[in-house]
């Protein structure tokens, strides 16, 4: 396969570098990518008629982000370039895809899915309210439409993106309650090390954690989410520390554990599809960058393509580097097992409002020991995110419910089209 | 979770609409149509940025059991669609442009 | 097939392969009568065409062969919830089966008369009725046929409490127990299961859908089976408007809307590969019966599609099941082959099968659906339906 056709889906840190690899090794890809704009949802553009600066939008990661800007714009008349352009399909060799109404078939020999990441969600009672959102959510608001979520926000949860987010909204001069984290100080600090591999990104979490006290924003580590309340939109959040029950007056919730990949129906083990950045496991923008050209490497060699060896050599220096810093990640931000704890009335599927007890009925009714049938018994999962918001949570459920590892109960099958499509569908010329 | 005894509409706050403008706000004014009524967005604006600037929920949830005002706003969730001029569209994704007729109150009529 | 060591060794009366529904109705009945029975099921029961089909509980239509069968099924399906448990969401909402052409009309009003020999009462509706009663259909229907006590259930639900209930009662149902030889062993059966189970069993049922043929075939009684794929839709949540199970001439589209509002459509045929390992939606079969969906129901313009998906199921040349005793060997019973509408007939299929393994006989008629009709002919695909008019492969 001296020339394959070649398409990737994702226009972010991880689909442009592969684009531009292959493109520097002679090779033209199809890059099919839903945002009018490239760059991801980290590197995400705003519409046309904001003219701020990129330093006002990505801070720190200005340069980088620029430099991803950069690339795209110079590929998209080297490539073929389609922006707006949803991929709903995937089957035999084949892309299904839609741009302002229009369908067109992609044929590919080898298909790189570079769909990125997306907020990893748990449950809690009160999360449906108008006002609650996830933390990525809540960053887009800002960096893409100028705009804070709520007059009053709370941010809960997890993970770096917690005070990056209360800090980028601190620096607007939005309102912020309070930010609580479900993980205690001493998880950080026993982290150390591992995140110690990565000095500068290190140096930046401190910076934005410290920058939160000079704004005088009360961070609480360790806390236990108890709930949302309100009647018909978010008015506290109530969570308990130690043995003392608290509440914060707010009207919006940026809530969010940790991300997850945004992969639906990735399929890694069939030949000539690759998975790179964070759709195909979280590892940060920087990874990404990184595992696109990777990936576009491979690629590349596969199809006798002269190659730089030591390129592709102290890439994979640099993915092992950041690894052990995403390890240290891990263990500081570790994901709650909330997901079994949930009392019965939270509704745990969003788009379908199930709630935790209907779940625990169905498992047990038919004893329901894997994902997809716990969809086809209890319709989680079955709205129309596909799972994507509930997934996690209602694995967990089931894992803990079938006493089950994790992985042992699977995961929910996506199915086309992988976003919701309007009648009538477009042909397919 | 029983609603808290705290959790009351104050009618002040209810008048505020959900987002708030923080970074460059002042871009050009358009005007679009909202459930039948006139509104005014910023010239970028999604629909959802739009709406939830001038009020606080969007619409229905897809069962019809309660309100939503949007949850992910990177098209994903899924929860934000309204039927903008006879066909439908994600309002997190979509941008408001002048003249836009927007529905978020059930796009449905049968005959 | 001998690589797998056997770790487990059952005696059985009967064993089933095959946990669809007619394999999952069996083992409740079977076992009822008070024999020990074993069922292996390659994946999760009611995983392929028992579990992703329409959902019809549909008599109207039907080859007239099976109508008996069908008629004997309507009469369980009203009494699911004293029999395992819950009703599977089943709304006798009738099934209005529709014209466009009056060529169409003329083939309703010739069946309709035919099925009320088999005790099946249809109401014919011209023009004016028909949309005065169905304000939501659209106005290329010129007319139709209602059977009132057609409808439609959720079939996620019918294999899986059929499996409940047979598992209560003491079935012994194997999921994800991939069967990989079977063949007679002196008076016996002997089944061989990839995961190590050995069953020896008296009589041996095959109701392995798609699969059914391979066991045909090592009994030296091979049939032109052929794979077919539903290709199924589901919309979001839309007012409830739709009220009946709905289906044309033709079978080219058909639609109901279930309780929350999501109308499930289907028409045409998805993707499944030979080894019959996997199946998916077909991205343009799901466009046409979008287009024939929104042809008979305009109103469902700019509802979001959100989800599609296929199965796995056989279909035979003559569109009908075989049901029965094997033709080479005795206490071998085949059940299989149901092409495309076999949901409705499931509940009975398990009843019948008990009645030809407890007594050797059943009290339906079963003569067309005997595996002999294959014997001898190498392409039977051009034998043709006894009646033209019904649905082919309308789930």
């Amino acid at each position: 396969m001296a020339d394959p056709a070649i398409a990737i889906v994702g226009a972010g840190p991880a689909g442009i570098r592969a684009a531009e690899a292959l493109s520097r090794h002679g090779l033209s890809a199809i890059l099919v990518d839903e945002a009018p704009k490239g760059g991801g949802q980290i590197y995400r553009q705003p519409p046309d008629s904001f003219q701020g600066p990129a330093s006002s939008r990505y801070g720190f990661e200005a340069r980088k982000a620029s430099a991803l800007h950069l690339t795209i714009k110079r590929l998209a008349t080297a490539i073929d370039y389609r922006p707006s352009t949803l991929a709903w399909n995937v089957c035999n060799g084949r892309l299904d895809t839609l741009c302002a109404g229009r369908g067109e078939s992609v044929v590919f020999d080898i298909l790189v899915i570079a769909t990125g990441a997306m907020d990893r969600m748990l449950p809690l009672p009160g999360w449906t309210l108008p006002g609650v959102y996830a933390l990525g959510g809540a960053q887009i608001a800002l960096k893409y439409q100028g705009c804070a979520i709520g007059q009053n926000t709370v941010f809960l949860g997890t993970g770096p993106l917690l005070y990056l987010v209360a800090y980028q909204y601190a620096k607007a001069g939005a309102k912020i309650e309070a930010v609580l984290d479900v993980n205690p100080a001493h998880a950080k600090r026993r982290a150390l090390f591992a995140l110690a591999s990565s000095p500068r990104t290190l140096a930046k979490g401190i910076y934005y954690r410290a920058s939160l006290g000079t704004h005088g924003i009360a961070v609480e580590e360790g806390v236990t989410p108890m709930g949302i309340a309100g009647t018909d939109e978010v008015r506290d959040v109530h969570y308990r520390r130690g043995s003392v029950d608290k509440s914060v007056r707010c009207d919006a919730v940026g809530l969010g554990f940790g991300l997850k990949s945004e992969t639906q129906d990735g399929e890694s083990t069939v030949s000539g599809v690759y998975l790179a950045g964070d759709g195909a496991g979280i590892g940060g923008a920087d990874a990404a960058e990184l595992w696109g050209e990777r990936v576009g490497l491979s690629i590349a060699a596969r199809c006798g393509r002269r190659h730089d060896a030591s390129r592709i050599a102290k890439i994979d220096r640099r993915l092992a580097r950041l690894a052990r810093f995403r390890a240290g990640l891990e263990r500081a931000f570790p994901l709650p097992l909330l997901g079994s704890t949930l009392p019965d009335d939270t509704i745990l599927c969003r788009c379908e409002s199930i709630r935790v007890g209907q779940v625990k009925d169905a498992i047990r009714a038919f004893d329901v020991v894997e994902m997809n049938r716990m969809k086809a018994i209890s319709r989680v999962g079955m709205g129309r995110c596909q799972g994507r918001m509930c997934g996690h949570a209602a694995a967990e459920l089931l894992a803990a419910e079938t006493r089950q590892d994790l992985a042992a109960v699977g995961r929910l099958r996506g199915q086309p089209p992988i976003k919701p499509l309007p009648m009538p569908w477009p042909g397919t010329p | 979770m029983k609603p808290s005894p705290l959790a009351q509409h104050s009618t002040d706050e209810a008048a505020q609409p959900r987002m708030v403008r923080l970074i460059e706000a002042e871009r050009a004014r358009l005007t679009f149509s909202l459930d039948g009524a006139p509104a005014t967005a910023r010239e970028g604006d999604t629909i959802l940025t739009a709406v939830l600037t001038a009020r606080r929920y969007l619409a229905e949830s897809a069962g019809g059991e309660d309100t939503r005002a949007g949850f992910c706003l990177m098209g994903a969730c899924q929860e934000c669609w309204v039927a903008v001029d006879g066909t439908r569209a994600r309002a997190c994704s979509t941008l408001v442009t002048a003249g836009m007729s927007v529905a978020t109150g059930g796009h449905f009529t049968v005959g | 097939m001998t690589g797998h060591a056997v770790t487990e060794r059952l005696r059985v009366d009967v064993a089933i392969v095959g946990g669809g529904i007619a394999g999952c109705s069996a083992a409740l009945h079977l076992r009822r009568r008070g024999l020990s029975v074993c069922l292996m099921e390659k994946g999760a029961l009611g995983s392929q065409a028992s579990g992703v089909n329409f959902g019809g509980v549909r008599q109207q239509g039907r080859h007239f062969a099976e109508l008996p069968l069908a008629r004997r099924s309507r009469e369980v399906w009203g009494r699911l919830p004293e029999l395992i448990g819950t009703d599977c969401e089943f709304v006798p909402s009738g099934h209005l089966k529709l014209a466009r052409n009056e060529e169409d009309l003329a083939a309703l009003e010739r069946y309709a008369a035919d099925a009320a020999e088999f005790g099946l009462e249809l109401e014919m509706m011209g023009r004016k009725r028909v949309h005065d009663e169905h304000r939501w259909l659209g106005e290329n229907v010129i007319g139709g046929s209602l059977a009132a006590d057609d409808g439609h259930a959720n079939p996620r639900l019918l294999t899986p409490a059929f499996g409940r209930a047979a598992r209560a009662v003491g079935a012994d149902l194997r999921e994800f127990t991939p069967v990989v030889e079977t063949e007679r062993d002196g008076a016996r059966f002997r089944v061989r299961c990839a995961t190590g189970l050995e069953v020896s069993a008296t009589s041996l049922v095959n109701t392995a859908g798609a699969w059914g043929g391979e066991i045909a075939a090592a009994f030296d009684e091979p049939v032109p089976i052929e794979t077919i794929a539903p290709n199924m839709l589901v919309t979001e949540p839309l007012p409830s408007f739709i009220t009946r199970a709905v289906g044309v001439c033709g079978g080219d589209v058909y639609l109901r809307q279930v309780a929350r509002g999501n109308v499930v459509f289907g028409g045409g045929d998805g993707w499944a590969d030979s080894s019959l390992e996997r199946s998916r939606p077909s991205s343009e079969t799901s466009a046409r019966a979008i287009e024939r969906a929104l042809g008979l129901v305009p109103a469902l313009q700019s509802a979001l599609v959100i989800r599609s998906w296929s199965g796995i199921e056989g279909g035979m040349p003559d569109d009908i099941p075989v049901i029965g005793f094997s033709s080479t060997t005795p206490n071998l019973i085949h059940a299989f082959g149901f092409s495309g509408h076999g949901f409705q007939l499931g509940p009975v299929i398990g009843i019948i099968i008990d009645e030809l393994v407890g007594t050797g006989a059943s009290t339906s008629p079963l003569g067309a659906f005997d595996i002999g009709r294959f014997h001898g002919a190498a392409d039977l695909r051009h034998v043709s339906a006894a009646n033209p008019e019904q649905e082919g492969a309308k789930r």
